[in-house]
């Protein structure tokens, strides 16, 4: 197909992308999801600000504690990064299980959490992860925890005339130990289940969960559920798994058999935790 | 005569410009003055078009000219036609409501993505937005789109005067009360109840047709995507539009694939031809791929039950068959044949089955046609007959490839030993079934995995074995009998070699390559023949105004029909070469062989190359009295019989105790498609082919929800099968040759396709099994979760 008409522009900076922001505006990155919703004309917009070449949002850097990742880097950039490699692992392990090459050279780390997709891969790592949201306005800049980001069904806290332009993560402490374990759909290869999990130096847990619900979202009753990290704790732990959600259901799993899945990955990710 | 290049994995002439991006398609051409068009469609699976309101889109920017379905009403085209005629049991004709080119007001769209409307616009941006501006009011009514249910009472009907929405009911094989007392005094009976699901093609290149009348020379000029150029030319002429044939000239340029979606005479083709002459611009149009989801004639959609009957011993005495095979809305070119004619009459089988019956209804509903596709009815055919197999062991506590082997039809070659005669109408040529089995098991190294099986199973995993023996029937012919059956075209193939007088040799062919590599295998067998090198060989396809005539390419009968036709015209070249270089030579024609590129006086080292009679026959100076120059012939060669490949698949899965999830470990082919000419080739038709049956057993299948929309209509929701879902391929073949075509070929095309589906199911309900879940069966694809559930109320 082909799209509606829109004006495209291509700023040099952040600053100068958020002159162009207002009215019915989309901002581009990597496309992989905006694209397809224009060319099917789902989607309108007047002008798409196309954010992926703008040098600042290109970065990974460690700052202080802190692991940074430009609004634009992309699944491949992070997959290779020396930095991710050694502080935060299980990003570069998550990257190489999105999609296939193609997405992973084009797609964005920033506009997967920005589209908001309920069955992303990102937002359960880095949900798991403990990231942070730098969120750009002209009013200045904000940083909105990930368990704050997302809101619902395709939204988060992003509003008009903002531009998500950094995903900062603390460096892990000696010992911790995260993993990303998925069912994949097999056709989009978007996760059926995605389960993230993070063991802390102190026995304590981060899991997330993506593809289940609505929106990803942490798992308090998993989490608590831990105690001493031995195996038959961890299995009773996956048994709480995503107690309390709205459990999507498409003709690729119902809800009892998503259901079914979240414990059964939430075991393995735990598990391998241990392991 | 030495082969040179026969036998050979010769390198693929068409890759170079494959690779390199360099492919001709149908939307890479661009004409002068072209338009483009854009459909309005209907969004509904059934609705009434109440009103048409071009007002709007009309006065749209870049807009030529729109035509609505009461446009294409008051010109007096009825549709597109079917190319097969199955009647009624009672002899009654079959249903054959007409297929509009674009649906009128008044009438009803009868699936999604019917056309009311085309747009033709200077750009196709253009054509998009006026097709927007549309305005269609619709009655939305109720659909039904399950073939069963749609037989039922009450349920709402596709075509007002067809009750039942039957198209057909039909029967096949021996008497029904002989089958039915030979399955009520079997020993044991193994009844399977299961739907063989409705599958996309998904060609990469969608559809794209240009239509271009040129008013100076008063001719039309298609160019479309399909898999025989010929056919579609007779039915748009002589069917459809009504146009004079020697003004119409149609060209299949480089496709993107077709699996059998492109064998068919689409709505669209007609009517880019037929608007075309109305606006006098040439008239693009290219599919997009929701639309290709939507329109391009899916595959199988058979809901069966079937039963097959045992002795004590194991030995199988009679099958019933019952299926609902479902058509679609309208009866698309082969669309009646492929359940009944390719499906019924392979019910045989590699068994001895002496009592066979199949009850068939081809039924109407309010989804897009379905027809042929890859295998078209074999698949079918096999499905049924290799999962009845593996379940009956199962259930009598027998090996499976024992209980086949115990049913085997001996060997035969067709020679010395006669074609097989089965049950259900066919005569096999010839077949060595025992020798594909013995081969695959011991690639498969059964004891081990048996073994290996049990172990697992002490470790609480599921490791299963699956097996599938399949015959499939290649080529369908001939004419005569095919006309007796029902076709409405004959089922030959033509070739015309042109023997340049440099020596250099043009073949026109009447099979049509679009992924096959026909530029590659013809050439080889044509190099080989007159012994020159295969870059003096250029094969010509799929242009109406180059080739005489052609029925195209599916059902694998290229190299059989079409190569055969080619050795027709070699043989004539041959023969009146050697009259020429016997003249030169001053001996008789018989006294000459011919090898290596030259005549030779047996005996003697006095020879003639095949150049210097070519030059001779156009430049006839020193040339025999009597004979014609030159050194042209055209052949149509129509086989004597179908071609039976056959072969053994062995599929071996863990599933995922937890969740069900399949992960295919091994795929075992061996197959034995005759006499192979290009091994690479043949082992890519055979990778291609398990790629799409294996996707059908793990992956695909398309969704219609009650209301008749597509659910699945994109890539983000139709699984199609990808390297990683694939494990590396172990080949191996067996050479039975054909006994009928002179070159003892029988056609790979499809037998990938046929084999692989069952084998992989048999081993996911072997490794169910292995685990103590006594499931008989779970309805493709098997998901995650369909074998979950199976697992969990076992």
């Amino acid at each position: 197909m082909i799209s509606y008409p829109f004006d495209y522009v291509r700023p040099e900076s952040v600053e100068e992308a958020l002159e162009h922001l207002g009215g019915d505006t989309k901002i581009l990155a990597g496309g992989h999801s905006l694209l397809p919703t224009l060319k099917l004309r789902l989607s309108a917009p007047d002008k798409l600000v196309d954010i992926a070449r703008i040098a600042s949002l290109k970065k990974i850097k460690k700052d202080g504690d802190e692991i940074v990742i430009g609004g634009a880097v992309t699944h491949r950039e992070i997959m290779d990064s020396e930095i991710i490699q050694k502080h935060l692992p299980v990003l570069s392990e998550g990257a190489a299980v999105i999609g296939d090459p193609m997405i992973r050279y084009k797609g964005t780390m920033g506009g997967s959490l920005a589209h908001a997709d309920p069955s992303a891969d990102w937002s359960a790592m880095v949900l798991a992860a403990g990231g942070e949201i730098v969120i750009q306005s002209k009013k200045g800049k904000r940083t909105v925890p990930a368990t704050e980001f997302f809101t619902g069904f395709y939204s988060t806290a992003l509003k008009d005339g903002d531009i998500l332009i950094e995903i900062r993560f603390p460096v892990p402490e000696e010992g911790t130990k995260m993993t990303y374990q998925k069912f994949t759909q097999p056709a989009s290869r978007f996760a059926l289940v995605g389960c993230a999990a993070a063991r802390l130096p102190d026995g304590s847990a981060r899991v997330a969960f993506t593809g289940v619900a609505d929106a990803p979202f942490r798992d308090k009753g998993v989490e608590e559920a831990v105690g001493d990290w031995s195996e038959a704790t961890l299995e009773a732990a996956a048994q709480k798994a995503a107690e309390g959600q709205n459990i999507n259901a498409d003709h690729y799993a119902s809800e009892e058999y998503r259901l079914h899945l979240a414990k059964v990955y939430c075991k393995r990710a735990l598990l391998q935790l241990v392991n | 005569m030495s082969n040179k290049y026969i036998g050979q994995s010769v390198k693929r002439v068409e890759d170079k410009r494959f690779i390199t991006g360099k492919g001709r398609y149908t939307d890479d051409i661009k004409l002068l003055g072209m338009t483009h068009a854009s459909f309005v469609r209907s969004p509904y699976a059934h609705a009434r078009v109440t009103s048409i309101d071009i007002s709007a889109a009309e006065s749209m920017p870049g807009v030529v000219a729109i035509f609505t379905g009461d446009d294409i009403k008051e010109t007096g085209i009825v549709g597109v036609p079917t190319g097969w005629q199955v009647n009624f049991k009672n002899g009654d004709t079959m249903k054959e409501p007409p297929h509009p080119l674009l649906i009128a007001t008044g009438s009803t769209a009868k699936h999604i993505g019917d056309p009311v409307a085309v747009v033709i616009a200077e750009t196709y941006a253009q054509a998009v937005d006026a097709a927007e501006a549309v305005e269609v009011d619709w009655e939305d009514l109720e659909a039904v789109t399950d073939p069963f249910k749609a037989t039922q009472e009450g349920a709402t009907l596709v075509h007002d005067d067809s009750p039942g929405n039957l198209a057909f009911d039909w029967e096949l094989g021996n008497p029904l009360d002989e089958v039915n007392a030979a399955i009520d005094a079997s020993a044991h009976v193994t009844t399977l109840e299961f739907v063989n699901q409705r599958m996309v093609p998904n060609a990469i290149e969608p559809r794209s047709y240009i239509g271009h009348y040129d008013e100076v020379s008063d001719k039309y000029t298609l160019y479309t995507s399909t898999q025989n150029p010929h056919l579609i030319r007779l039915l748009m002429c002589a069917f459809v539009l009504g146009l004079p044939e020697h003004k119409v000239r149609v060209l299949g340029p480089d496709v993107g694939g077709g699996f059998g979606s492109k064998i068919f005479h689409y709505t669209e083709e007609a009517l880019v031809t037929w608007a075309s002459q109305q606006t006098k611009r040439p008239i693009k149009w290219t599919e997009t791929r929701s639309e290709a989801f939507m329109l391009d004639a899916h595959g199988r959609d058979h809901v069966t039950k079937a039963e097959m009957g045992f002795d004590g011993e194991g030995n199988v005495k009679a099958l019933r068959i019952k299926t609902y095979a479902n058509l679609g809305a309208y009866l698309s070119t082969f669309g009646p044949a492929v359940p009944t004619y390719l499906h019924g009459t392979l019910l045989q089988g590699l068994y001895t089955t002496p009592k066979i019956h199949i009850d068939l209804c081809g039924v109407f509903t309010h989804t897009v046609a379905v027809d042929a596709y890859r295998g078209a009815g074999r698949p079918e055919a096999t499905y049924l007959l290799e999962r009845l197999m593996d379940l009956a062991a199962l259930e009598m506590g027998k090996d499976p490839v024992e209980l086949r082997k115990q049913n085997f039809i001996p060997a035969f070659d067709g020679v010395e030993q006669p074609g097989y005669q089965t049950q259900v109408a066919l005569q096999y040529d010839s077949g060595n079934y025992h020798g594909v089995v013995d081969k695959a098991m011991k690639m498969l190294d059964y004891k081990k995995f048996r073994e290996m099986q049990q172990e697992a199973a002490q470790n609480g995993k599921l490791l299963g074995v699956g097996f599938s023996t399949y015959i499939e029937a290649c080529g369908i012919a001939p004419s005569a009998v095919v006309g007796s059956l029902g076709a409405r075209a004959g089922l030959y193939e033509s070739a015309q070699v042109r023997v340049q007088p440099t020596g250099k040799v043009s073949v026109y062919s009447g099979s049509h390559s679009h992924g096959q590599g026909h530029e590659t295998t013809f050439a080889q067998i044509v190099a080989d023949k007159f012994g020159i090198p295969m870059e003096d060989v250029d094969i010509v396809h799929g242009d109406s105004d180059a080739v005489a005539f052609g029925m195209g390419t599916y059902g694998s009968r290229s190299l059989a029909v079409g190569g055969s036709a080619i050795m027709k015209s070699i043989d004539k070249v041959l023969e009146k070469g050697a009259k020429i270089a016997a003249h030169k030579l001053e001996c008789a024609a018989d006294d000459l062989e011919f090898a290596e590129g030259k005549w030779t006086v047996k005996g003697t080292d006095k020879h003639i190359g095949f150049g210097d009679v070519a030059l001779t026959a156009y430049v006839p100076h020193v040339y025999p009295e009597g004979l014609e120059p030159g050194l042209d012939f055209a052949s149509f060669y129509d086989p004597a019989n179908f071609t039976y490949p056959f072969g053994c698949h062995i599929a071996v899965v863990e599933v995922d105790k937890e969740t069900g999830k399949v992960k295919l470990q091994r795929f075992i082919a061996v197959d034995d498609v005759g006499n192979v000419i290009n091994p690479m080739i043949v082992d890519g038709q055979i990778h291609g082919g398990l790629a799409q049956g294996i996707g059908q057993a793990l992956l695909e299948g398309a969704i219609y929800d009650d209301y008749g929309q597509l659910v699945n209509g994109s890539y983000m929701d139709y699984a199609m099968p990808r390297a990683d879902d694939l494990p590396m391929f172990e080949l191996d073949r067996q050479e039975t040759p054909c006994p009928h075509n002179p070159l003892g070929v029988k056609g790979a095309g499809e037998a990938g396709t046929i084999g692989s589906t069952p084998a992989v199911v048999n081993a996911v309900i072997d490794a169910l099994w292995s685990g103590g879940h006594k499931v008989k069966d779970i309805a493709m694809p098997l998901t995650g979760e369909r074998v979950w559930r199976a697992m969990q109320s076992s």
